[in-house]
């Protein structure tokens, strides 16, 4: 039930310096009915699933503290009950209730007031400030801990600004459960050079820790018949950093795929490189952990009105190996037909090792790794709840 | 007064049952918070509204107002509505 893939991974990347194999790999899955973390050795064969945690519980994000390997974060919420944060400090053998979650302020005189439905997207600290953490939600709201998720401050600059307000919209304006914002990044090099995205509302940029803000959606498109100057009609759907180049961005869009290199300003349109059949909107993007050239996206149908599946029902990944000016498909091992599921924006990333793997979370509940940098996909797990996000780490 | 607690807070009390105080459901609800870290948060919201799929009722009565008036001896339901799928 597979064919041979047309990628072949880059004999250049394997011959970089790459970290010392570690002991062992572990993945955290969240999903709508809650949290697994799957635990393999260097090998990556066999995994063993702990969990279900929180089981019940909406999970959107869980994420390691690689500043101490240990200490896990996850964002939660119910059907019934308000949102909050728990707060692992070994790996998830206990939990424990943040003791004041991500909740938006109310100050006189300023936007209408808002309540947080959930935390989405959770990104550690700089590695140089232990215990801080960033947290976006939906509605779109920014958050900061500085003592490792216990207590969250909003960050007024972003979330009672009346320009921000009017760039988020309304809840109408968002996707179907909740605008979001997500993909915060800290610049490795400078924790005080942080960026984030909403969906909908635009990329952002802070060289301030979140003092201040400027837009960063110059070239990036918009839905056909409305205007690129306007910051609420942008939709990122994931921007990530290349650790191998901080100052390379890559993002997936609602309208494309997209590379900025800094200090340029202007994103550069990279996704017309894919075939036509297929299109270039998604909501994944995933860059290699040292080659900048090199990143995959897993596209999605947005013919007609939105299927949201895998083009076809024939789902894979593409990736580039020089930056954008080409891609390869990326389907050994994936269904080759009648496969209606999709990957949502943060359940696809990819480890660290020498060999680097993929790994990605489906809405129908598969949970898959790619091996050697995605050129053979196999099965981890299955019939979980549908995946909402995927994030991997290595283990001494 | 007497404070019966859905099975989706139990993790907080750890009882059906529990007893705390308050003149009002908003200061109820203090008070649970007070006896039960967190507790609150999950029902009533940052700009103190209770969530859109909890219900209470106050000596069988449904009450969505928090500054509802309470009586030592009423009793308090906190329900969870039909939600989800």
């Amino acid at each position: 039930m597979s064919r041979a893939s047309t990628a072949k991974p880059a004999k250049k990347t394997a011959a970089r310096r790459a970290p010392a194999p570690p002991a062992r790999l572990v993945v955290f899955v969240a999903t709508r009915k809650g949290a697994w973390i799957f635990h393999s050795d260097a090998r990556r064969k066999a995994w063993v699933a702990d969990g279900p945690h929180f089981l019940g519980h909406t999970i959107s994000h869980v994420q390691l503290d690689p500043r101490d390997g240990r200490t896990l974060l996850a964002a939660a919420k119910t059907g019934h009950l308000g949102p909050t944060i728990f707060r692992s400090t070994n790996l998830g053998k206990t939990w424990k209730e943040a003791k004041q979650p991500p909740a938006f302020a109310n100050p006189a005189g300023g936007p209408p007031a808002r309540s947080v439905d959930h935390t989405f997207w959770l990104t550690p600290g700089h590695a140089g400030e232990r215990d801080t953490w960033y947290a976006g939600t939906s509605p779109q709201g920014l958050f900061r801990s500085e003592d490792g998720g216990i207590t969250w401050a909003p960050l007024p600059a972003v979330n009672d600004d009346a320009q921000f307000r009017e760039w988020m919209g309304s809840a109408q304006d968002g996707t179907p459960d909740g605008p979001k914002l997500h993909s915060i990044i800290v610049d490795p090099r400078d924790p005080q050079h942080l960026l984030f995205g909403m969906s909908g509302g635009g990329v952002h940029e802070s060289q301030d820790a979140g003092r201040s803000w400027s837009t960063l959606i110059k070239g990036m498109e918009v839905v056909e018949g409305m205007d690129p100057a306007t910051v609420t009609f942008h939709d990122p759907h994931c921007v990530r950093l290349c650790p191998g180049q901080p100052d390379r961005l890559y993002q997936q869009n609602h309208c494309g795929i997209y590379r900025l290199d800094r200090p340029g300003d202007t994103w550069q349109r990279i996704g017309r490189k894919m075939p036509k059949r297929v299109g270039d909107v998604g909501f994944p993007m995933v860059v290699h952990p040292r080659d900048p050239d090199t990143a995959w996206v897993f596209p999605m149908d947005a013919a007609t009105v939105w299927p949201r599946t895998s083009p076809d029902g024939r789902p894979a990944a593409y990736v580039t190996r020089n930056a954008g000016r080409t891609w390869q498909r990326q389907d050994e091992g994936l269904p080759e037909t009648q496969a209606w599921w999709t990957v949502k924006r943060q359940a696809m990333t990819v480890d660290a090792q020498a060999a680097p793997a993929l790994y990605l979370g489906t809405t129908s509940g598969e949970l898959w790794i790619g091996r050697d940098e995605g050129a053979r996909w196999s099965l981890i797990a299955r019939h979980l709840p549908e995946i909402y996000a995927v994030e991997v780490a290595a283990l001494a | 007064m007497n404070v019966l607690i859905p099975g989706a807070l139990r993790s907080y009390t750890r009882q059906s049952h529990v007893d705390a105080a308050g003149v009002t459901l908003d200061a109820l609800f203090t008070d649970l918070d007070r006896r039960y870290p967190g507790l609150r948060f999950r029902v009533v919201d940052e700009q103190g509204l209770l969530r859109p799929n909890m219900r209470v009722f106050v000596n069988g009565i449904g009450v969505r107002e928090l500054q509802h008036a309470l009586k030592p001896d009423d009793d308090v339901a906190v329900v969870l509505a039909l939600s989800g799928g």
